[in-house]
């Protein structure tokens, strides 16, 4: 039989996999380069990266950036949840007028980028360099800000899926605190939300430089770009392996967050 | 017949018990927003509030409209123009080639191992590339990248002959092109994901062909979406600093790297608070592009949801 | 209006190892509403799909009037479908809807919307003509889709489950009409659906489809009056099961000899009694003992235990509820109409 139906469907596949592979061989040249570029003198700049202690007596300031870039995940990650969750759960259930205005303000980093929002911080870190010191790590607190419009999307979204209002009625009626209720009822519901908003900080963490950099502060990003101008191959080794890094993490994601959706649907 | 009387009777008192109660209440819901409405106002209006106050503040504090008419001087203007034009150029590039990639991969079902490999390169390189981007660049088509020696070595072509373009503006559309392209399969996916395989199919029982379906139905239907990603890809172009300050670093031809002139250089007197007045600009443009975006995106939240 | 026949012979598809048609064999005569009937995953809706032009057949033939059209793409087989909901169009208003097949006729823009507007009060929603989908409810929608399927006139119309997303009230209302629109303009029909009640009070023929072939075929009162299997018997409508013994071509059930539906061999059977075949009367030395009474209006339906523990139920009329309290004894009669028997 003619098969109508089954040649547009090879017709779509082929076009699929042409359109698939030209994505992946120009997404693929980059880091087949930066790999070419750091093994075209030898492999010596992949034995110093992989040994971490010569790593950092022979690149402090490597060491440095990665130092203080694992601190600003945890703590901004750490602050961006505790500001927000507790926040938007409590404005659905008591505060419903102000809805609107919480999101406004949470979208609101959107329309102003890195750049402007670090013009207006210098003289704000400057009373924040009195209060608690100039460590690069309370750079965390101006992270925050870049990371509220995608924190607040993922669990504003995630709290859509549920009925957070008659959830906690529920556990209301059963004899809960607010406390237990949302430490008990409503986190576990949202938990897939909470873990992609603290995902999106991450890389959002992972990968700032602006503000860091023109904060005279030192990051990971910071780091690798002032390596670039004593030794290229290195910076182009740790980005190489930052964005495979970032990759690998997305793509796991990508699993767990399927996963959980399936088991929401059936049961 | 007696309850609805003694009902009647007993309300006011309950009300105003309730009143007061209710009042208290209030207060003490309002107290588990503060820490929130705290932190948003020191970490990002204070911030707003001081660039917008200090664009028109001079060196001495007094106001004046000194900074906002300085924006009219000549390399200012050409900055803006640039850093339009970069934006533009790399929203329209990335819009038409990130929907053919994403529409390549909506085609291979939601679960598929090729969605999951492509929205997770997408992901690493609109959200993460920044200074790393710069560098992938240069170990591609820098000096001795691997690209520009390949083509000098085996094929003779010096891709440099006509000046070092990656550190000016046609690299930068080429860098941005890598983090553009992304971001649109990311935001264009869900608007391709509620087109409904059943208005196709309603197309062909009505006797339309393929091209009648794309051109009346589905091209109608996506508009939205698609001009709105288009937005949302030029604000992001026009925000992103991070892979020009790698790449460019002498001369500022875009309106970022003229902040950061202006913020590090402190030998010129009253660059700062020009600084801010560019910084002010750079806010309005960005307002605009996402206001046009937030209504947009309503009208593509009713029809594709 | 013309009006075509249809014919489809050994129509087999298969997905992976599953033959979602196996071999069906289905006429339409000209005018004529037919129902398939069947559970999900029976290959009803595949038979209609490939008949529509949207799914392939791996073999078989789809005549339509004396046509073989299966090498004929769904945009020229000139069908009408109403699909399960979401169908319409967006971005276009009702009646620009229903103007999309015209406009493709190359009709002209009066014409055309003179026609939409004909058709939107043919299916009753004449005054909501400007509005968008999402301002139109489910039920709504749906008519409008109809009107959308019928403007063009075409040969044959599809509706693929179109009531199954609706509410129930709304459900009874839209079937009444689609009926009496197809009446009215005599458009040879294939409607889909795996509600037992819907299809049979809709179509002047139902075929009960099973495992991608078709089980049995006739009037609505022939489906439930004799069905020719016990799938059919036990799909459409209610049966009690009851342990009998076949000899010949009778069945023993509850004292009670029963005529046979087809031949089984003789030995220990289970038979499909429906709940107007039996009857309850009140016998304080009776074996039964009523456990559940359900009014339905005029009709009620009561649930007897037997001895052994085996539950019968009874339909009658409601006024004689009152002589029939939960717990009173009651004697279980079968009225003699011929019954379906499973073995074992």
């Amino acid at each position: 039989m003619a098969g109508l139906r089954q040649r547009r469907v090879r017709r779509q596949r082929a076009l699929r996999w042409i359109v698939v592979t030209l994505f992946a061989v120009l997404t693929l040249l980059p880091l087949v380069a930066m790999f070419e570029f750091t093994t075209r003198d030898g492999w010596d700049t992949w034995r110093v990266f992989f040994d971490w202690k010569a790593l950092g007596e022979t690149y402090p300031i490597l060491w440095t950036g990665m130092k203080a870039s694992f601190w600003l995940v945890l703590l901004s990650v750490a602050l961006t949840l505790v500001l927000l969750v507790p926040t938007v759960v409590w404005v659905r259930l008591r505060l419903p007028r102000l809805r609107r205005v919480v999101e406004f303000v949470s979208l609101l980093p959107l329309t102003i980028p890195a750049i402007v929002l670090v013009v207006g911080l210098a003289p704000v870190y400057a009373w924040v360099v009195y209060f608690v010191g100039g460590s690069s790590v309370t750079l965390f607190l101006a992270y925050t800000v870049l990371a509220l419009p995608f924190a607040y999307r993922s669990i504003d979204a995630g709290l859509s899926a549920i009925d957070v209002r008659t959830l906690s009625e529920a556990a209301r009626s059963l004899g809960s605190s607010w406390a237990t209720v949302m430490w008990r009822v409503v986190l576990p519901n949202i938990r897939s939300a909470v873990l992609s908003a603290a995902f999106l900080t991450v890389a959002l963490v992972l990968g700032e430089f602006t503000i860091a950099s023109l904060l005279n502060r030192a990051n990971i990003q910071v780091a690798i770009n002032q390596l670039g101008k004593s030794s290229a191959t290195m910076s182009v080794a740790v980005s190489l392996a930052a964005l495979v890094l970032a990759f690998v993490l997305l793509f796991l994601l990508s699993f767990a967050g399927r996963r959980r959706n399936r088991e929401r649907k059936t049961s | 017949m007696t309850a609805p009387t003694t009902g009647t009777l007993g309300a006011p008192t309950t009300t105003a018990v309730r009143g007061g109660r209710r009042h208290r209440s209030r207060l003490r819901d309002l107290l588990g927003v503060v820490p929130f409405f705290v932190y948003v106002v020191i970490f990002l209006f204070v911030p707003t509030i001081v660039v917008v106050v200090g664009a028109f503040a001079g060196d001495d504090g007094r106001p004046t409209l000194d900074n906002i008419s300085a924006l009219a001087d000549d390399y200012i203007v050409e900055a803006f123009v640039r850093s339009i034009t970069l934006s533009a150029a790399t929203a329209v590039l990335g819009a038409v080639l990130g929907a053919v990639i994403a529409y390549a991969v909506v085609t291979a079902g939601p679960d598929s191992l090729v969605r999951r490999l492509v929205t997770s390169a997408c992901g690493v390189l609109a959200q993460f590339g920044g200074v790393t981007l710069a560098f992938a660049f240069i170990a591609t088509i820098g000096f001795s990248g691997f690209v520009t020696v390949f083509l000098k070595d085996s094929l003779g072509i010096d891709i440099f002959s006509g000046g070092v373009w990656l550190f000016e503006l046609p690299g930068l559309v080429l860098v941005y092109t890598y983090f553009q392209v992304p971001l649109m399969v990311i935001v264009f996916l869900p608007a391709l994901d509620g087109i409904r395989p059943q208005w196709r199919e309603a197309t062909e029982s009505l006797g339309g062909s393929t091209w009648y379906y794309w051109r009346r139905v589905a091209a109608p239907l996506l508009a939205p979406a698609f001009l709105g990603s288009t937005l949302l890809l030029f604000a992001n172009a026009f925000s992103a600093y991070a892979t020009a300050a790698a790449l460019v670093s002498q001369g500022a031809p875009i309106v970022p790297l003229q902040i950061r002139s202006a913020l590090t250089s402190e030998v010129l007197l009253g660059r700062e608070n020009l600084g801010k007045a560019m910084a002010l600009g750079m806010v309005l443009v960005v307002a605009l592009v996402m206001w046009l975006y937030g209504l947009l995106q309503r009208r593509t939240a009713r029809w594709l949801d | 209006m013309t009006s075509s026949g249809v014919r489809l012979s050994a129509l087999r598809r298969k997905f992976g190892n599953v033959h979602a048609l196996d071999g069906l064999d289905l006429d339409l005569a000209p005018g004529e509403l037919v129902a398939l009937l069947g559970p999900s995953g029976c290959g009803k809706t595949t038979a209609l799909r490939i008949l529509a032009g949207l799914e392939d057949a791996d073999s078989g033939r789809i005549i339509v009037g004396d046509r073989d059209i299966a090498n004929v793409p769904a945009n020229k087989r000139g069908m009408g479908m109403v699909f399960q909901a979401y169908s319409l169009f967006p971005h276009l208003t009702a009646i620009e809807n229903v103007e999309f097949g015209l406009r493709l006729r190359k009709q002209s823009s009066t014409v055309r919307r003179r026609r939409a507007q004909e058709m939107l009060d043919l299916v009753g929603i004449g005054a909501h003509a400007a509005r968008f989908p999402q301002q139109l409810s489910g039920g709504q929608q749906q008519r409008v889709a109809l009107a959308r399927a019928l403007a063009f006139e075409p040969s044959v119309l599809l509706l693929d489950e179109p009531l199954s997303a609706l509410d129930a009230k709304v459900r009874v209302q839209l079937r009444e009409e689609i009926r009496r629109i197809q009446l009215e303009v005599g458009t040879t029909t294939l409607f889909v659906t795996h509600d037992q009640e819907e299809a049979l009070a809709i179509a002047d023929r139902v075929g009960v489809m099973r495992a991608g072939q078709l089980e049995q075929i006739g009037s609505p009162e022939d489906i439930y009056r004799t069905p020719a299997t016990p799938f059919v018997a036990e799909f459409v409508g209610l049966s009690n099961r009851l342990a009998g013994r076949v000899t010949g071509d009778v069945v023993e059930v509850l004292d009670t000899k029963l005529p046979l539906v087809g031949s089984v061999q003789d030995g220990p059977a289970t038979a499909l009694v429906r709940p107007e075949s039996v009857d309850v009367t009140a016998d304080p030395a009776g074996a039964g003992r009523v456990v559940a009474v359900s009014f339905l209006g005029p009709l009620a339906r009561v649930t007897v235990a037997l001895p052994d523990d085996t539950l019968v139920v009874a339909q009658l009329e409601s006024a004689r509820l009152p002589e029939l309290p939960t717990g009173t004894a009651v004697r279980v009669v079968l009225r003699p109409v011929p019954v379906v028997v499973s073995a074992g």
